[in-house]
């Protein structure tokens, strides 16, 4: 057993209001200079969508993550053979049209013109050339467009169902969607890091966190075709690839990354986990019916006493397994089961979870949908709570089998196809309301209530523990940030003299374009 | 007139190859060391990727095959003679150089014209580019053009050249082969100083920096601070080991 320790994320899709304050305090803090303006390491996306760069997640386009041939595990589009050959031309790259142009408005002119006959206007520019342009992307293009024939019906989820099932998701009376935010998921398993020719990606092991060294990356540019979620970006001006760096500086101050400490719907958790190094072959290699299993299976227990002897002896400081032990990401994904890898059938192994999202599967029932058109007014749509928004519980699981979204769409997100994943969460999650339901409200029998828990395999105190993590849990419940121990990082920079001086400690001179 | 001639000759046949030759060594060692962030191939394919290929890949593909096509024909020059001794091979040789060398002019040509076309290539190029590909333009050109007209040279390389430039890097630099050859040749071996000048302050940098340890690495890198395993231990002391970052 050789135990690491890794910072890993929860997002609560549920509480997600698509509001982008996080993508926006990413962008303020990390790419708004010159040549990253088109990158957002923190995007939201509408799913069912395109998402950003358009259809990311069709790796028969992109080539991204690894497959699986014979029983080994190889990266898609890169790797020793491929990246090496296609060096002088990568033919699986993204170009900045499949994210977007990047703009602004000449908003000078607003002020600048002179008297005319009609009003200034400020007219978009392009970022790069800086020629007046027609914006025909942006990178939440797709924002609560669902439904819509050039973003929600291109979903690459939506291949393997049946095109009656696409008619129903979309039809307006049912329509839903959910947000979708993403950064990159330090992986345990790099597609980004393993693609590097130059070996300028690493992972850090002290928390695992996936950063590019700007000294050493020298535009072979593989990284952004391996990285199955395309959150490693080519900056076009300095030739360097550029990723989220999990606010690194931040993280080691003790404060939660800009995205998440900003989030308004709180949807966000930070938390150490504890894993087992030796297992990330076999759990990345794994069969794809049970590659979610294998991932949760490579996390541990922080409280078994095994687990802290091996993780002591590998040099895990005894602040990183307290953390672990108080870790809010391990307990939505490994004490409750109720958080999943994103796209774990690209197995990196991501170290971003999410709660999958409750609200479009359960917000409405087939049967009633036929009685609610008959009603209807032709104009407007009478409100009726039956119909947009079930918590009846005459039919306990009833609603999550006739989801406003099928579950297959789920389980292609989160669970790599396979629909009995999504569903146990989300009896869970639906537990967790008809339990509070009773206890707030107080209308619902009680044999109904506990025929719930037992349904989703909760008891009453787990189920009061979950709704207080999800709902009402404080700024130090929700970011349990082990300490960095910066003094022994800074140990290893060479001669602090060398900076004296400078703003930091990373560039001794201005990080220019290379001639 | 003929002092003139000798002392063109000495300078572009001998201090030109120091000269050349230093600023390149100490050249890139110094970019290297003093700014590793201005090492980049500096990619434009994020840009625009279809024409690219049309330039980037016959370009790489023809310089590298010529590049060490040179490099052997100085380090083994018996070894491309006794190639040639026999006329199809020769042939073969040749008319395979004559080949990629088309391939190279080809891609630059397409290089040149999308860095000009392209609205967004250009942003991203600069003086030095241009100045390059124009002097990579003219070396190309002229390389053909003497491959065509003084055949064959491959042979003549490694018998004449091959002797003078040897004489250049033993320090006892010997021009009497070359100083008789004709013009275009002699404008192809200056050229090649030139380009060889510039390295360190272009982007043809990156040639030096190929991803060769790629081929034997484990894929994925892991990078401690310190070796915590030894730290834990209390015998050993706090700074057994420098960590291997940086
Ligand atoms: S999400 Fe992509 S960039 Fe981030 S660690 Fe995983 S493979 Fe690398
Ligand atoms: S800030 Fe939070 S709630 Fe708003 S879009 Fe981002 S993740 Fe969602």
């Amino acid at each position: 057993m050789d135990v690491r320790s890794q910072i890993s994320m929860v997002f609560h899709l549920d509480k997600c209001i698509g509001c982008h304050t996080c993508s926006v305090a990413c962008k303020n803090i990390w790419t708004d200079r010159k040549g990253v303006e088109y990158q957002w390491w923190n995007n939201v996306e509408t799913k069912p969508g395109t998402g950003y760069p358009t259809k990311w997640e069709d790796q028969d386009i992109y080539k991204g993550g690894w497959e699986k041939n014979n029983g080994t595990i190889n990266l898609k589009g890169a790797g020793k053979k491929k990246g090496l050959l296609n060096i002088f031309h990568n033919p699986h790259l993204p170009v900045i049209d499949d994210y977007y142009e990047p703009f602004t408005y000449k908003y000078l002119d607003l002020i600048e013109s002179p008297e005319m006959d009609d009003q200034p206007t400020a007219r978009p520019v392009s970022l790069i050339t800086g020629k007046p342009i027609d914006i025909k992307m942006g990178p939440n293009w797709d924002d609560d467009l669902s439904g819509t024939p050039d973003f929600a019906r291109k979903d690459p989820n939506l291949q393997d169902l049946s095109p009656a099932e696409q008619e129903a998701m979309f039809q307006l009376e049912r329509m839903a969607f959910f947000y979708l935010p993403r950064i990159c998921n330090h992986c345990l398993n790099p597609a980004c890091v393993a693609s590097c020719p130059s070996g300028a990606i690493y992972k850090r092991g002290e928390d695992g966190i996936v950063l590019i060294n700007q000294q050493v990356c020298r535009a072979w540019r593989m990284c952004v075709t391996a990285c199955p979620y395309k959150k490693s970006y080519y900056n076009w001006h300095t030739g360097k690839s550029e990723k989220c760096i999990l606010c690194y500086p931040r993280l080691e101050a003790g404060h939660a990354p800009a995205c998440m400490h900003s989030c308004v719907g709180r949807i966000r958790y930070l938390g150490v986990v504890l894993y087992d190094a030796d297992q990330i072959e076999n759990a990345a290699s794994a069969d794809e019916s049970k590659v979610v299993d294998s991932q949760l299976d490579m996390l541990l227990d922080p409280f078994d006493p095994k687990v802290i002897q091996a993780a002591k002896e590998n040099g895990v400081p005894d602040s990183t397994i307290k953390a672990a032990q108080q870790s809010p990401t391990y307990k939505f994904v490994k004490e409750w089961g109720l958080a999943l890898p994103l796209h774990p059938e690209f197995r990196t192994l991501p170290m971003l979870f999410y709660v999958p999202p409750l609200l479009p599967v359960m917000a409405s029932l087939g049967k009633q949908n036929t009685s609610q058109a008959e009603k209807m007014d032709p104009i407007a749509k009478v409100w009726n709570d039956d119909w947009l928004y079930d918590t009846s519980t005459e039919d306990l699981w009833g609603t999550i089998d006739q989801a406003r979204f099928p579950l297959k769409y789920m389980a292609n997100l989160f669970a790599a196809g396979d629909e009995e994943k999504v569903k146990i969460v989300l009896k869970k999650l639906m537990a967790v309301r008809i339990h509070r339901r009773n206890v707030t409200v107080g209308d619902i029998a009680p044999e109904k209530v506990e025929a719930a828990l037992k349904g989703a395999d909760l008891e009453a105190e787990v189920a009061e523990e979950i709704y207080k993590l999800t709902s009402l849990a404080k700024f130090d419940q929700r970011f349990v940030i082990p300490p960095a121990h910066r003094e022994q990082a800074l140990e290893m920079l060479e001669f602090t003299g060398d900076t004296k001086g400078s703003t930091g400690f990373g560039f001794k001179e201005k990080p220019e374009r290379g001639l | 007139m003929d002092n003139l001639f000798n002392a063109l000759n000495n300078f572009f046949l001998i201090a030109l190859p120091y000269i050349a030759l230093f600023v390149f060594v100490i050249g890139s060692i110094w970019r290297y060391r003093s700014n590793g962030f201005k090492f980049s191939s500096l990619s434009s394919q994020f840009l625009e990727g279809r024409q690219l290929f049309w330039g980037s890949v016959p370009f790489h593909m023809g310089i590298l095959f010529l590049f060490f096509g040179h490099l052997i024909a100085f380090l083994i020059p018996s070894g491309v003679l006794a190639w040639n001794a026999h006329p199809a091979r020769l042939i073969v040789l040749e008319v395979t150089a004559f080949i990629f060398a088309i391939a190279l002019l080809i891609g630059l040509v397409n290089l040149l014209y999308r860095r000009i076309t392209n609205p967004r290539i250009a942003i991203v190029t600069s003086k030095m580019d241009y100045a390059i590909i124009v002097l990579l333009l003219v070396q190309v050109f002229n390389g053909i053009w003497v491959a065509y007209n003084f055949r064959w040279g491959s042979s003549w390389f490694s018998s004449v050249l091959s002797p003078y430039l040897w004489s250049i890097f033993a320090l006892q630099p010997d021009t009497s082969a070359v100083a008789s050859l004709p013009w275009v040749v002699k404008s192809h071996i200056v050229a090649a100083y030139l380009i060889v000048l510039l390295i360190p302050f272009s982007r043809l940098v990156h040639f030096l920096v190929p991803p060769i340890d790629y081929i034997w690495r484990p894929y994925q890198r892991v990078i401690w601070y310190w070796n915590k395993k030894e730290i834990r231990k209390a015998h050993t002391p706090w700074s057994l080991k420098r960590p291997k970052n940086n």
